[in-house]
């Protein structure tokens, strides 16, 4: 796997916040999230639903769906700011330097065109070959996801495929244009249980060969300790945690890092029972002075209640907890430590 | 939904609460007509000749503000007839939607509860009835009856004549809505149990169903009252509805449409606008109304 | 996609038999067609020879039959009216009310099917709340309203078009066509818009609709998410998955549409079929109101059927499922 550092980051995500205006009030989806993806690193975005892991994927690609908007901070692919572009602008970047995968394949294909015909405009819109060019790069890219007969299956239409092959058709559209990062959502949580690890080992396979960058966004941390090289903890709207992901598997720093690796029964740590963490992440309108996660801690001291933790270096991660050394209280990180 | 919600969601819409209180005033001014119209219009010992074709005081000097909306060759006066007019369509209106109703709910239940070769054959004639516009099954009933009777009765009987004939046109939406209802209920618990103590399942059945589909039925007949105006209307005005000697809105504009090549505009437009705003009120409500009580319905 | 078609056919035919029920009865057995051909004086046997003559004494299925069998060769017998053969008086008026009936439906998806996809693409802009505010209006006006109102203005007051009948046809063969003068062109104008409103708010609120939903779909955000042009999420994928209900709705809708071409030819004394039968309400002409149902019922079908065909066209998930159901037959 490509080391995470010294390398320039491809992708740099510098104090985002996503805000939703209701009728009650602004919420603030996500809150001051910062993060980088090195070329052809993946890094795993966990959490709850309601983290706001898919709206910071949302908001890379610049399709976070009204009224949600990015109300602060920089997207910067390449260097390049993306996250103020005209939407023409932002246009030619998607799918050609950012592909995205969703959810549910079973809805993410148009039924009522052939799988070829998906292909091939999104190609023609980026690469601009002729007819047959993209044609034979489509039936190439259908047999590197693994279609067996792609000439014959290239004019199927989506109902025709089942739900594996039809995410890996959907691979195969995000790569269309050979994209430097791609940005999976919940990749496999729609699939059968059988079919999530050969997606999820495609996916990996195909990233390392095309030197592509992923952001797995997902709720499944076994799916991040196989995958991932790095990992970010998301809980109510911010990073909890980030760090490599061996490290942050092994030791996590954040009691809520911890409580999410003591639900997950095939990592190792020896328990005598799946331990879960009790309570529920709050509401966007109802997080608490401090430390959001401060009401489901079991360790949380008085400053947790009154003063909001960054995240701050630990070991080879970061954690926002003032307690994630258990003994003293660390130190805050600077600006300068996270941009380097 | 509860019934604050429901009232929650009226209040909060102004179009709404406009379009009630329209209906309201249409509704109260017309019921009201014989007490607040300023004249009898269709009594012939009232009428002179010589107030004949006057136009409306606001856009002319000729205007007479006994007769503020004008008057018709006849020298009728046609804010009273609109007043007595708006009465008769909303009569026509309700009656047939009550008719339709009626014979709806009933059908369904019958063609639900006993299966079979009831229900096939009342389902098929829906079916049927279905592929028509409701006008023209309207149309051809009163068609039929002109056949069968004199036309000096039809004239006597032409009220419930178009009553039947719009309520026939518009019962198979209910029957449907209460059929599905009733295949629901009928296989539930205590549909048996009341059949195990001896209680008829079709009354307990008709006391468990009818309320369950009171939402559905009252959106559908809101919903159909707009298109019973409007059918009757258009009957009166293709001259099959009700006679001249007993104008409603359609019916004024018919009379007025013959003389309209002559520039009298005022004769069809007022009742015109009257029937358009009627409708469009009642249409506001149901469209409401449908929301607000099953968004599933849409 | 055969056995589909077939059953449909079938149901089609079972159909057209029931209005063909409902059409006989009304012909042989509401009034009496004796007392229609025969002055109020001729003697009993007479009518009694003139009955056998007719088949009026068969058994009702033979007469039925009979009926049936006379009807698809297009002979529904005299008008009680003028006399002259209802087949030949339709033929005669058909083209009119094709015609007009035509023009609407083309005039409502024209301006309907983009008024909706724009309303649905920007449901805040101020011109989209307008015209949803006037659609509502569009719905809740009376046809015949509509065409009182369009001949007032545009013909009492402005003449610049005519208010009433065909003005200068053509014959080509037994067909009287409009399309071919300028005058006839004109004449087409106000009843077109007249029939086709309705049809055009109708369309527009559903495809409005249909669009909204379509755009909040997930294969829309993933062609966006794969950058295509606005061109082709809007109108290459979203538009065409709106078009099932479309098209459904536009055949429900050609069938009222020759419905309410009874309404707009009366206002515009348009010498159509729907003109013809209302006379013929009026006047209790029972052939002429059995054949024009039979029409009706006939044309129905063939909208239905032309509708499920459109369907497979446009969905290929009911082309395998035809496929799938034609195989296990």
């Amino acid at each position: 796997m490509a080391a995470a550092s010294n390398n320039p980051p491809l992708l740099e995500v510098r104090n985002l916040r996503v805000e939703f205006p209701t009728r009650r009030g602004t919420l603030l989806a996500v809150d001051d999230v910062s993060f980088d993806i090195a070329p052809g690193e993946v890094l795993g975005v966990v959490g709850e639903s309601g983290a706001g892991k898919s709206l910071t994927g949302n908001a890379i690609i610049g399709l976070l769906e009204p009224p949600g908007r990015i109300a602060g901070g920089e997207i910067r692919l390449e260097g390049r700011r993306i996250d103020n572009l005209p939407y023409e602008e932002m246009r030619k970047i998607r799918g050609a330097r950012i592909g995205a995968i969703f959810q549910d394949p079973l809805t993410s294909l148009n039924p009522l065109y052939s799988v070829g015909r998906q292909l091939i405009e999104t190609i023609q819109t980026h690469l601009g070959l002729s007819n047959s060019a993209a044609r034979t790069r489509a039936i190439d890219l259908l047999k590197e996801v693994g279609i067996p007969g792609a000439e014959m299956r290239i004019d199927h239409y989506p109902h025709q495929f089942s739900g594996g092959m039809r995410q890996r058709v959907v691979i195969a559209l995000a790569l269309c244009a050979g994209p430097r990062l791609i940005v999976a959502d919940e990749p496999t949580t729609a699939l059968d249980v059988s079919i999530q690890a050969q997606i999820i080992a495609l996916l990996k396979r195909l990233c390392r060969e095309h030197q592509t960058a992923v952001m797995l966004v997902t709720h499944d941390m076994g799916v991040i300790a196989e995958t991932a090289d790095r990992v970010a903890v998301m809980y109510a709207g911010r990073v909890a945690e980030i760090g490599p992901v061996r490290d942050v598997v092994k030791h996590a720093q954040h009691p809520y890092t911890k409580g999410l690796m003591g639900s997950i029964p095939s990592l190792g740590v020896r328990h005598e029972r799946l331990t879960q963490i009790d309570g529920a992440m709050p509401r966007l309108t109802e997080i608490p002075k401090g430390c959001a996660f401060n009401p489901r801690c079991t360790v949380h001291g008085a400053r947790c209640l009154i003063e909001r933790p960054e995240l701050m270096t630990a070991g080879s991660s970061r954690a926002a907890c003032w307690r994630h050394d258990a003994g003293g209280v660390g130190q805050p990180v600077s600006k300068e430590m996270v941009d380097a | 939904m509860t019934d604050s919600d429901v009232w929650w969601s009226f209040k909060s819409s102004p179009l709404t609460v406009t379009a009630a209180v329209a209906t309201i005033l249409i509704v109260a001014i017309a019921f009201l007509s014989p007490i607040l119209a300023p004249h009898t219009p269709f009594d012939p010992a009232t009428l002179s000749l010589s107030d004949g074709l006057k136009p409306p005081v606001l856009i002319s000097s000729d205007g007479d503000w006994t007769f503020p909306l004008g008057t018709d060759d006849q020298g009728r006066d046609i804010l009273s007839s609109i007043m007595y007019g708006t009465r008769l369509s909303l009569v026509v209106g309700i009656a047939s939607v009550v008719v339709a109703m009626t014979l709806g709910i009933t059908l369904g239940l019958l063609s639900g509860y006993l299966g079979g070769a009831v229900d096939a054959v009342i389902m098929r004639i829906a079916d049927v009835q279905l592929t028509f516009p409701a006008i023209l099954v309207a149309l051809l009933i009163d068609g039929v009856v002109r056949t069968v009777i004199s036309v000096q009765r039809h004239d006597e009987i032409a009220l419930f004549v178009i009553v039947g004939a719009i309520g026939l046109s518009f019962w198979v939406q209910y029957a449907r809505t209460v059929r599905g209802s009733v295949l629901v209920e009928k296989n539930k618990e205590y549909v048996q149990a009341a059949r195990v103590i001896g209680l008829s399942p079709l009354v307990i059945m008709v006391r468990h169903v009818l309320p369950n589909v009171t939402g559905p039925v009252l959106v559908i007949a809101t919903i159909n009252l707009g298109l019973a105006i409007i059918t009757e209307a258009t009957l009166s005005f293709l001259g099959v509805g009700l006679p001249s000697t007993e104008p409603s809105l359609g019916t004024l504009i018919r009379l007025g449409n013959e003389v309209l090549q002559s520039g009298d505009w005022w004769i069809t437009v007022f009742p015109g606008v009257t029937l358009a705003a009627l409708v469009l009120a009642v249409n506001l409500l149901g469209d409401w109304l449908r929301d607000a009580l099953n968004p599933k319905l849409r | 996609m055969l056995a589909f078609i077939l059953r449909r056919l079938l149901q089609s035919i079972a159909v057209l038999l029931t209005v063909g029920l409902v059409a006989f009865s009304l012909f042989r057995y509401v009034g009496d067609p004796i007392n229609a051909m025969v002055g109020q004086d001729t003697p009993a046997q007479e009518r009694e020879a003139l009955r056998e003559k007719l088949g009026l004494n068969d058994s009702p299925p033979v007469q039925f039959v009979r009926f049936i069998a006379n009807a698809a060769q297009g002979k529904f017998g005299l008008s009680y009216r003028t006399s002259e053969p209802v087949g030949s008086m339709i033929v005669e008026r058909m083209p009119a009310t094709l015609e007009l009936s035509f023009c609407a439906a083309l005039f409502a998806l024209l301006v309907g099917v983009p008024m909706g996809v724009y309303t649905g693409l920007y449901p805040n802009h101020w011109s989209s709340r307008l015209f949803q505010a006037v659609s509502l209006i569009g719905i809740s006006l009376p046809t015949f309203l509509i065409g009182i109102l369009l001949i007032l203005v545009f013909a009492v007051w402005l003449h610049w078009l005519p208010s009433f009948g065909r003005g200068e046809t053509v014959q080509i063969g037994w067909w009287t066509t409009n399309f071919l003068t300028v005058k006839g062109l004109q004449a087409l104008i106000l009843p077109s818009i007249t029939l086709g409103l309705f049809q055009l708010t109708l369309l527009m609120r559903l495809v409005r609709s249909e669009m909204l939903e379509v755009m909040r779909t997930d294969y829309i955000k993933f062609a966006r998410a794969r950058g295509l042009s606005n061109r082709a999420v809007n109108f290459g994928h979203a538009l065409k998955n709106t078009l099932v209900p479309v098209i459904t709705v536009t055949g429900l809708q050609l069938g009222a549409l020759i419905a309410f071409a009874i309404v707009t030819e009366t206002v515009f004394a348009w010498p159509g079929v729907g003109q013809l039968f209302i006379q013929s309400v009026q006047f209790s002409d029972i052939p002429v109101m059995a054949a024009y149902l039979m029409l009706i019922g006939l044309l129905f079908v063939l909208i239905n059927l032309t509708v499920d065909l459109l369907y497979f066209a446009v969905d290929p998930r009911l082309r395998a499922q035809g496929t799938a159901r034609a195989a296990g037959h």
